[in-house]
């Protein structure tokens, strides 16, 4: 069957199974090498393998909660969706949540996913207890910070590369309502945004859209959305009675692919110009329910297919610190020469964080999404070079075309990653399109 | 947690299916308290915390061979409560090639969609008449509406299976109980994986489970779970047996 990750590029045959349970998942595996799959989320190649992806979806049982600490053990099957729609209603909300809820908790392990609030709380493994995964040699083995901790690591921000992982205890956080108070400032531009982001160390949430068309002394500019889960103190009277409860929204759908003319540097700029003027015009603080909050593209189910047929290509960097304006300055006047415009551009302040392979570090990462083309491609590699040579990494689960030297050259981890890959046989036992690609 | 006292419970036979499985999580969200019954029972531990702590309700195992017809009295008995609903998904596809050839996996099909689920459901109805109230739903399927040369064998059981619901259905009108024909057409299921099948024909098990939910509620007699399907089965029915045979379908 034909696969691809979300961004529809690239396409690959695979070979699928879906296993119904572990005694069916640990025969299936003894063909090799596979690739496990969540909900094909990631924008890639990473969870494609032509010779056997294991379809995880139906490893979704919830298996145990607790009231006290919050810690939820499930598969690793499990959508983020469910476990929202069954804990929100009990005061409790994911730690650390991607921008779509259609994650599966294997895939939010194996991409150790961040959120709006990384300056802060860490990625979702600052909230993982332990993992069951089965590895190489055939065994499942519990592993956490105490117990097989490199195992435990490496699987952390992993892709898929040391396991397949079957389930695993993580903390949600309590809230006291479905609501979360939202304040929006704007930016003139890239530096009057980084002085916000820098001003706002001790919001929650914060996040920012940004014009990548815009140029000159408006490169830049952005609304920052700030936000904090709302008390009951925050809640007029009418939100108070039932304050879980949100409005459900109608889903949109995207029921054809657009023809590939739709996006062009004049209708992105047409809606970047507007969006920024109608998010100016809002500015200050407002009460949004949490699903438009976190998840504002849930709502447009596929909304992949505007990119048409031939898909789309994310980029994400994050540059360090100290490079971070220089470097973000020399992204986006990149991106606005190359009039190569993204609906999509997301900015974001990310905390310290030391860990074996995931993304993020203490800087300021950047996301774009850009149809695939000839010319995008290319202006995707320069961006590349921009990112190297002010001391950046790549976030795998977005990327479908890094070339392997690049990544060498970004990451003095990989190397280390690669020898604990042929050291445990997991280097031959567990591999996708993204990993031969970049010689993991 | 609501008063467990008042809360209906849904028993379904062939729990371990992905179809059954849904069809517990829709009952279950609708507040039912669930009962799954399957065989080796004890490996759906996983399915019993699943369930019970996405709907906050109780959840029970219970041991059950639908091939073993002299211990279905017992089963009965050993559920401690008469459910007010009970969905039968139980099923085997088969290979038709082997069917006609090896009788014993033919009986096996045979058994497991017609002769299994009609005993225990026959044993429930029953129950229910002299109770007067429950309802009564079988998975049947539209392989069962006309035998056609690629899964008679499977096919010919389910039309035995969807003419005894229909009997019962008609023997316990005004008493209360009422009966429930579900004929889901290509499901999205382990049964049928690998197999390409069109996907405007194709439902998810979810599907399978709300049109369930939906039938229990209005006291629907028969349901295609999509109804592109009751148009289709139509046309093969009505078909003239000279085309029909040349179709080989």
């Amino acid at each position: 069957m034909k696969l691809s990750g979300w961004g529809r590029f690239p396409v690959v045959e695979c070979h699928i199974a879906a296993p119904r349970n572990q005694d069916d998942l640990i025969r299936l595996a003894q063909s090799r090498p596979l690739i496990a799959r969540g909900n094909g989320r990631s924008y890639g190649d990473s969870s494609l393998n032509s010779q056997l992806t294991l379809d995880m979806r139906h490893m979704n049982h919830m298996l145990a909660f607790d009231n006290e600490t919050g810690q939820l053990t499930a598969e690793a099957g499990v959508l983020l969706s469910d476990i929202i729609d069954t804990f929100l209603p009990r005061g409790w909300f994911p730690a650390v949540t991607p921008g779509t809820k259609f994650v599966t908790v294997g895939g939010m392990i194996a991409s150790d996913v961040h959120g709006k609030n990384h300056h802060k709380d860490g990625s979702f493994g600052s909230f993982l207890d332990w993992i069951e995964i089965l590895t190489a040699d055939g065994e499942v083995q519990r592993c956490s910070r105490n117990q097989n901790a490199d195992l435990f690591e490496w699987t952390l921000g992993g892709m898929g590369l040391t396991g397949v992982i079957l389930k695993a205890a993580f903390r949600l956080r309590p809230v006291e309502s479905g609501w979360i108070r939202q304040t929006t400032v704007s930016a003139a531009n890239l530096a009057e945004a980084i002085d916000i982001f820098e001003a706002s160390g001790s919001s929650t949430y914060s996040v920012a859209w940004i014009d990548c068309l815009s140029s000159g002394p408006s490169l830049g500019r952005s609304l920052v959305y700030l936000g904090e889960h709302a008390a009951l103190t925050d809640l007029p009277p009418e939100k108070l009675k039932a304050p879980f409860e949100t409005p459900r929204k109608r889903k949109l759908n995207v029921p054809l692919d657009a023809p590939g003319f739709a996006l062009n540097r004049w209708t992105v700029k047409a809606f970047n110009a507007v969006y920024y003027k109608a998010g100016h015009s809002k500015s200050g603080t407002q009460l949004v329910d949490w699903d438009t909050y976190f998840y504002p593209l849930d709502a447009i189910l596929d909304w992949n297919r505007i990119y048409g047929r031939k898909g789309f290509a994310q980029f994400q960097c994050v540059i360090p610190l100290a490079q971070s304006k220089a470097g973000m300055q020399a992204l986006l006047k990149a991106i606005s020469a190359a009039g190569q415009g993204s609906f999509l551009s997301v900015l974001k302040r990310f905390g310290p964080q030391d860990s074996r392979f995931s993304f993020p570090m203490e800087g300021y990462t950047l996301a774009l999404d850009f149809p695939v083309n000839r010319r995008s491609l290319d202006l995707m590699d320069k961006l590349d070079k921009i990112t190297l040579a002010h001391g950046g990494r790549f976030y795998l689960a977005k990327d479908a075309r890094l070339k392997a030297d690049t990544l060498a050259l970004s990451d003095t981890r990989v190397s280390q990653f690669r020898e604990m890959r042929k050291s445990t046989q997991a280097a031959e036992t567990f591999s996708s399109a993204q990993s031969d690609r970049l010689a993991l | 947690m609501t008063d467990t006292s008042k809360q209906k419970t849904a028993l379904i036979l062939g729990g371990r299916s992905d179809i059954g499985r849904a069809i517990a999580h829709r009952f279950a969200a609708d507040g039912y308290t669930v009962a799954l019954a399957a065989r080796n029972a004890d490996s759906l531990e996983t399915d019993k915390a699943d369930i019970a702590l996405r709907y906050n309700v109780p959840v029970s195992l219970h041991e059950l061979d639908v091939l073993d017809t002299a211990k279905m009295p017992q089963f009965v008995d050993g559920l401690g409560m008469l459910p007010d609903v009970v969905v039968s998904v139980v099923g085997l596809l088969g290979d038709q090639a082997e069917n006609e050839t090896d009788l014993e996996k033919a009986t096996r099909v045979m058994r497991s969609n017609y002769e299994g689920p009609a005993l225990l459901l026959g044993i429930f109805a029953n129950l229910f008449e002299q109770r007067g109230s429950g309802t009564l739903v079988g998975v049947s399927s539209v392989a069962g509406d006309r035998g056609r040369a690629a899964n008679y064998v499977y096919g010919s059981a389910k039309a035995g299976f969807t003419a005894f619901l229909s009997g019962l259905r008609n023997r316990l009108a005004g008493k209360g109980v009422h009966v429930v024909t579900i004929k889901p057409g290509f499901v999205r299921t382990q049964m049928t994986e690998g197999m390409k099948l069109p996907a405007p024909l194709t439902a998810a098990p979810e599907e399978v489970a709300e049109a369930t939910l939906k039938a229990v509620r209005k006291k629907q007699s028969t349901v295609y779970t999509r109804p592109v399907w009751l148009l289709i089965m139509f046309i093969i029915r009505h078909l003239p047996e000279p085309i029909f045979k040349k179709m080989k379908a």
